[in-house]
């Protein structure tokens, strides 16, 4: 395999994004901020590939005018995953690693405030059977959440923990939408939201967009002292329903750790992780499931419990966890995304200040 | 862009299936229709679901449908739980995309054995709704994709002085063609006057010169070179290729678009030809609307620019011309959006590996999958071949 590294990232999260639904102004800048970081422009790049969805649009097509932020002519090498960024992001290292290209800028965006999230979402279920009853985001994932509390596997106060160092880490990120941590004894006197789940259990509806650019070898080194190297990438899905899989776990989250971990020593010496659980309680399985150690830095951005932008939420997390490799905080950091209902669809990115292959 | 490493391995479709098209496919669910695609293709590549390494995903928008984001409740019935599972979408290109993604999960090393299907079932929800939702600051076309496209095919017509009549004969060809294809939607005998008589719909378009609206998909299996070299019959993959532009500029050629003649330039170039015409022996190029064909005959290289309809007009894109075009029948006889693409692409390997039934090219050695999307502004191209890419 060929030596790829994260080498460039910019960002935008916002409670509201007051304009068009369409994101395409908002890339603009993201796009300039990584031709500033990277020292490239337009031409250097040699494939574009973004994640969004139509449906969070609320119309078809919702992709295309985000090519008009890249600019006009002459035409690009793009593609586009009706996935979180990060899915896009595989895409793109996968067209590095057939050689075709040595350099990639991905991108995703979203705005989740021009609708009513979590019913827009319960249009992800099985249309013949399940969305017709309208089970809404925050519902499946409090059936989740009591899934694992009734088993003994979480607490209430565990989940209120998360919460708690989520928030306050938040305050140090600018990007956070929501921040300001407080104790797990006055979180947990807030009122139910949606049984086990208070409000703050659950990530805050948020628009935004992400850019993060990937090089391969010397491409990577003339941009960066301490590129992020990508040492294991992975990805896996289950089945989505809810009746057939055990809501307490997940599955593909563990298979997505252990494929990303094998050829790099395991996930138990990652120092950062930045897990993409939009759900408290989805920390504590997706820390299970991947068996980081238990002095494993987790989300210090403060996750997406401070912010989580719908399509871009898991492109993010590597992002956040690259610049730990950049700043030297870091040797060895992981980057994951979550999609589909209650953890159905997990991706991990571990990445290390030093190449997997030479 | 980046010249890249010469790291790319060798690929092959081993499988190919699809649907039979039509309207409205009520027999069966989505996760129907892309099973009966899937179960043709692994059958075909002598494969189980459980020997699958991927699966891959492509259609075009999930208004179509009104699901968002369908592989999610598709991953049981496509076997891709406990799998990598991807989901590809760029407009009407998207089976194209779909199935070069598929291929670059095999070149760049990652996988084996992957599964590609592409699917639209247009019946389960309103598409001409879900393509009229207002934008906020776009200029609403409300004129349907023939309105949007009449003005570059009157355009065509004007620049390359073609006689009115060439988007009748590929209807008819293409129509004809499908006869011998058993998956097509419309199989219908029909002649130049047929189509000549039919209604104007959008000047020049006339009713016969445009797709139908069809359910269906299509699924190929893609293999390393290891497993494709136990196949019988592979259908190498000798280049692919994906360009974009905007949708808009003041200096976009929409008759002839950048972004369509760049992708040919390297596609050729990495298929290692030099002379498309001498060298590639059929085409399945994405022909919604008949005058599509000399259009893209230039924009393909196949012909000099004002020179396609010349092609066309002299029966050389007909079966047994020098480049037949869509001997399938191709989008003009079945067009399940999302799927399109990839039947055009499949289509392509069924030539090359001898397997096209009543609808072969003779001694198809190199053929060509071709799809575009948007306003003329998303494209995707394989190069398929009967022998192992040299290169």
């Amino acid at each position: 395999m060929r030596d790829v590294a994260v080498v460039g990232f910019a960002q935008r999260q916002l409670q509201d994004y007051d304009g068009s639904p369409q994101c395409a102004e908002m890339l603009v800048p993201l796009f300039a901020d990584c031709y500033e970081q990277t020292g490239w422009t337009k031409k250097d790049i040699g494939f574009w590939c973004s994640g969004s969805s139509d449906y969070l649009a609320g119309r078809s097509f919702s992709f295309v005018s985000a090519i008009d932020a890249i600019g006009v002519l002459p035409p690009v090498n793009e593609s586009h995953v009706e996935m979180d960024a990060a899915w896009a992001l595989y895409e793109a290292w996968l067209k590095i690693q057939t050689g075709e290209v040595d350099t990639a800028l991905v991108f995703g965006f979203g705005k989740a405030s021009a609708g009513v999230l979590r019913r827009t979402l319960a249009l992800q279920l099985d249309p013949y059977t399940m969305t017709p009853l309208w089970p809404d985001t925050v519902s499946i994932a409090a059936l989740q959440a009591r899934l694992g509390l009734d088993a003994g596997l979480w607490d209430e106060a565990a989940m209120a923990e998360v919460v708690n160092r989520s928030l306050t880490d938040a305050e140090k990120n600018e990007f956070a939408v929501r921040s300001g941590g407080s104790s797990v004894e006055e979180l947990l006197k807030r009122p139910m939201f949606a049984d086990p789940l208070r409000k703050h259990d659950a990530a805050p509806v948020t628009d935004g967009a992400a850019a993060i650019v990937l090089a391969a070898g010397d491409r990577a080194r003339e941009v960066r002292d301490r590129p992020a190297w990508i040492t294991g990438l992975s990805h896996f899905t289950d089945g989505l329903h809810l009746g057939t899989r055990d809501l307490t776990r997940s599955a593909s989250a563990g298979r997505a750790g252990a494929a990303a971990g094998a050829s790099a020593g395991g996930l138990t010496d990652v120092e950062v992780a930045e897990l993409h659980a939009p759900f408290s309680h989805q920390e504590l399985i997706l820390r299970a499931e991947l068996g980081l150690g238990t002095d494993a830095r987790i989300n210090p951005s403060g996750g997406a419990l401070g912010g989580n932008p719908m399509f871009t939420g898991g492109g993010i997390r590597i992002g956040e966890a690259a610049r730990r490799i950049w700043d030297g905080s870091a040797d060895k950091t992981l980057g994951h995304a979550t999609s589909g209902p209650a953890l159905q669809q997990n991706l991990v990115c571990v990445m290390s200040s030093e190449g997997a292959s030479n | 862009m980046g010249a890249g490493s010469n790291s790319k391995r060798p690929a092959a479709v081993i499988g190919v299936g699809q649907t039979h098209h039509r309207a409205k496919r009520e027999d069966v669910s989505m996760a129907g229709l892309c099973r009966e695609a899937m179960d043709r293709a692994l059958a075909d590549a002598q494969m189980t679901l459980d020997e699958v390494d991927a699966i891959v995903v492509g259609k075009a928008p999930d208004l179509f449908e009104g699901v968002m984001m369908p592989e999610l409740y598709l991953a049981e019935a496509l076997g891709a739980a406990g799998k990598p599972l991807l989901r590809v979408h760029t407009a009407g290109s998207v089976g194209g995309s779909t199935a070069i993604v598929a291929s670059s999960l095999v070149q760049s090393g990652v996988h084996k054995k992957v599964l590609t299907v592409s699917f639209e079932k247009q019946s389960e929800s309103n598409a001409m709704w879900a393509l009229s939702v207002p934008v906020p600051f776009v200029m609403p076309v409300h004129a349907g994709a023939g309105g949007y496209f009449a003005p570059h095919v009157r355009s065509y017509i004007r620049r390359s002085g073609a006689p009115t009549h060439i988007g009748a004969i590929v209807a008819a060809k293409d129509r004809t063609n499908a006869l011998n294809n058993p998956y097509a939607h419309l199989r219908e005998k029909k002649t130049v006057d047929d189509v000549l008589a039919s209604q104007m719909l959008w000047d020049p378009i006339r009713y016969e010169e445009t797709c139908p609206s069809s359910d269906g998909a299509c699924a190929l299996v893609i293999a390393d070179e290891d497993v494709a070299r136990s196949s019988p019959n592979p259908a190498w993959i000798h280049g692919t290729v994906m360009r974009s532009e905007p949708t808009t500029a003041a200096e976009r050629d929409q008759v002839n678009p950048q972004a369509g003649r760049d992708a040919a330039a390297a596609l050729w170039k990495q298929a290692g030809i030099t002379n498309p015409i001498e060298e590639i022996d059929a085409a399945e190029v994405y022909v919604p609307f008949s005058w599509f064909e000399p259009m893209w005959l230039e924009n393909l290289g196949f012909a000099g620019e004002g020179e396609g309809w010349k092609l066309t007009e002299s029966g050389e894109t007909a079966m047994g011309g020098r480049i037949p075009f869509n001997a399938s029948g191709g989008v003009l006889s079945s067009n399940p959006i999302g799927a399109s693409g990839m039947l055009r692409f499949g289509e392509a390997a069924l030539q090359v590996r001898g397997a096209a039934g009543d609808h072969q090219v003779d001694g198809a050695r190199r053929a060509l999958g071709h799809a575009y999307g948007g306003g003329s502004q998303f494209f995707a191209m394989w190069v398929v071949g009967a022998d192992k890419p040299s290169n």
